[in-house]
C-alpha cells in the first residue's frame, strides 16, 4: 500500500488519472471546518446512510501546522468495524488535500446512543433501522417502526446482525426490521 | 486505541499488572469458549445473540491486553495468544470445556453449565466493573466506565435464559440445578483477586475481595428468589486458583486451538 502512494508520488497523474490540479490540492492546509464536512462524507461500513459524523462518533478535530488529528469514539468496543472506519476516514481526509492525518479512538468519554444528530436519527429510518430512545423508560423500550411509524412493534431478539443493533416486527405493516439499541450511562 | 505511554507508581506497577492479566485473560477464555458455540446454540436467534456478546466480551479483553501493551508488558497480540497456560491469571471455571465431546467431532455441549457460567460471571463481572471505575489507574477507570455500559445486554440476555430455564418443569430445572452446584464449586476463583489482591486494593485500583464478593452475592440473590431455589453457598475453588497460574488441560486445549492460526503465521495481521 505504501509503496504504491509512493509511486503516485513520484509520478502524478500518469497511473492514477489524476490531473495536475488534483495534485496542486495536496499537502494544503485543510481548516478545521472542511475536515469536518469531509468526514460528514465518511458512511459508517455497515449502514450506509449515516456518517461518523452522524453517529456522534467523532469527539475532536485539531488542525496543527497542515497535519489534521482525528479523535473518534468506538461505539462498541467488539465492535470489528472500528479498523475500517479508521482506514477510510484516513483516506478520505487525505484525499481532501491534508498531508497528514493521524486517526486515534479514545478510551473517554464513551460513546451513548444520545450522541447521534437528528439528521442521523432520519438518516437511520431511511435505511429501515428505528433510531434508539433519547432516555431509557424503566422496563420498556418502545420502538416505532422506522417504515410506517406503528407503534405495535415486537421484539424478536435482542441481538441483531451487529452489536449496536436488536431486530423488531412491525405488526402493522407486517415488515422485520432493526432498532439501534439504547446505549446511556445508567445512574 | 490510544497508543500513548502511560505509567503508574513504579512500586504499584507489579499489582497493576497483575489485575490487567487477571481482567483480560477472564474475558479472552470466556469470549473463546463462548465462541466455541457458534452454529450449536439452541436455536438461530441464540447464535446470533451469544455470537454477539462473544464478539464484544473479546473486545472488552482487547482493551484490557492493550493496556497492558501500554504499560509496556508486550504486544496485545502476542500477550492474547502467545503466554503459555502458566502464565495464565484467568479463573478455572472460565476456562473449562463447555461439556463432553468436541467442537468439530460430536459436540455435547451442556447449556445448562453454560447459562449459570455465563450470568454468575456477567454478574460478578457487573459488580468489578462498578469499582474499576473509580480505580486509581484512570485508563483503567475509563475502559471499565466504557464497558459498563455495554454490559447491560448481556447481564439481561443470561438473566433471561437463567430464570426461564430454572423455572421450566422437570429436565431443565433438574439440569440448571445441576449446573448451579457445578458452577459454585469454582466460583470463588473467579472472586479472588489472587496473592497480590492485598497490593491492588492498597494501591486503590479495585476494591477488596470480601467487597466485591459480598455485592456480587447481594446482585445475584434476587434471581434465586425468583426460581425458589437456595444459595448455592459457600463458593469453592474446586479446580485450582488460576490467579497463582494454577490450571487444568482444558486451559491447554483451548490455548492450542485458539492460537493455532498465530502460530503458524506470527507476522499474520489480525
Amino acid at each position: 500500500m505504501k509503496k504504491q502512494n509512493d509511486a503516485t508520488l513520484a509520478a502524478p497523474g500518469s497511473q492514477s488519472g489524476k490531473t495536475a490540479a488534483d495534485w496542486e490540492m495536496r499537502g494544503r492546509i485543510m481548516t478545521k471546518e472542511e475536515v469536518w464536512k469531509t468526514l460528514e462524507l465518511v458512511k459508517d461500513p455497515e449502514i450506509h446512510s449515516v456518517s461518523i459524523v452522524d453517529l456522534g462518533m467523532v469527539e475532536r478535530v485539531d488542525v496543527h501546522d497542515g497535519a489534521v488529528s482525528i479523535s473518534l469514539l468506538p461505539t462498541f468496543l467488539g465492535c470489528p468495524a472500528l479498523d475500517i472506519i479508521r482506514a477510510k476516514v484516513e483516506e478520505a481526509v487525505k484525499q481532501a488535500g491534508a498531508s497528514a492525518v493521524t486517526v486515534e479512538f479514545l478510551r473517554h468519554p464513551p460513546w451513548t446512543s444520545d450522541r447521534i444528530s437528528e439528521a442521523g436519527r432520519e438518516r437511520l429510518k431511511q435505511f429501515g433501522i428505528a433510531p434508539p430512545p433519547r432516555q431509557m423508560s424503566p422496563g420498556a423500550w418502545q420502538v416505532e417502526c422506522p417504515y410506517c411509524g406503528a407503534e405495535r412493534t415486537v421484539m424478536e431478539n435482542l441481538f441483531g446482525p451487529t452489536a449496536c443493533r436488536s431486530i423488531f416486527y412491525c405488526k402493522q405493516c407486517k415488515n422485520p426490521f432493526e432498532a439501534m439499541k439504547p446505549v446511556l450511562i445508567s445512574g | 486505541m490510544s497508543k500513548t505511554q502511560v505509567h503508574f507508581h513504579p512500586d504499584g506497577q507489579e499489582a497493576l499488572v497483575e489485575l490487567l492479566f487477571q481482567l483480560a485473560d477472564d474475558d479472552f477464555l470466556l469470549a473463546y469458549r463462548g465462541s466455541e458455540w457458534l452454529g450449536l446454540a439452541p436455536h438461530i436467534e441464540e447464535d446470533i445473540a451469544f455470537s454477539s456478546i462473544s464478539q464484544d466480551t473479546m473486545g472488552h479483553a482487547a482493551m484490557y491486553y492493550q493496556l497492558l501493551e501500554d504499560l509496556g508488558c508486550g504486544s496485545a497480540d502476542e500477550l492474547a495468544h502467545a503466554r503459555p497456560a502458566s502464565a495464565r491469571r484467568n479463573a478455572v471455571l472460565l476456562e473449562r470445556a463447555n461439556g463432553p465431546g468436541h467442537y468439530l467431532r460430536e459436540p455435547r455441549y451442556d447449556w445448562a453449565f453454560t447459562v449459570v457460567r455465563q450470568y454468575f460471571y456477567t454478574q460478578a463481572k457487573r459488580v468489578r466493573l462498578e469499582s474499576l471505575t473509580k480505580s486509581s489507574y484512570a485508563p483503567l477507570a475509563e475502559v471499565a466506565a466504557k464497558i459498563q455500559v455495554e454490559l447491560h445486554y448481556h447481564l439481561l440476555h443470561w438473566h433471561t435464559w437463567f430464570v426461564q430455564l430454572t423455572n421450566a418443569p422437570l429436565e431443565a430445572r433438574t439440569r440448571m440445578t445441576k449446573a448451579i452446584q457445578d458452577v459454585a464449586a469454582d466460583f470463588a476463583g473467579v472472586l479472588t483477586l489472587g496473592a497480590k489482591g492485598t497490593e491492588m486494593v492498597r494501591w486503590g485500583l479495585i476494591d477488596e475481595e470480601k467487597v466485591l464478593t459480598e455485592n456480587t452475592i447481594a446482585a445475584l440473590a434476587p434471581a434465586f428468589a425468583e426460581v425458589g431455589l437456595d444459595w448455592p453457598m459457600p463458593f469453592g475453588m474446586k479446580h485450582g486458583n488460576g490467579r497463582n497460574g494454577e490450571h487444568t488441560p482444558d486451559l491447554d486445549e483451548a490455548l492450542a486451538t485458539l492460537s493455532e492460526v498465530y502460530r503458524a503465521v506470527p507476522h499474520a495481521i489480525w
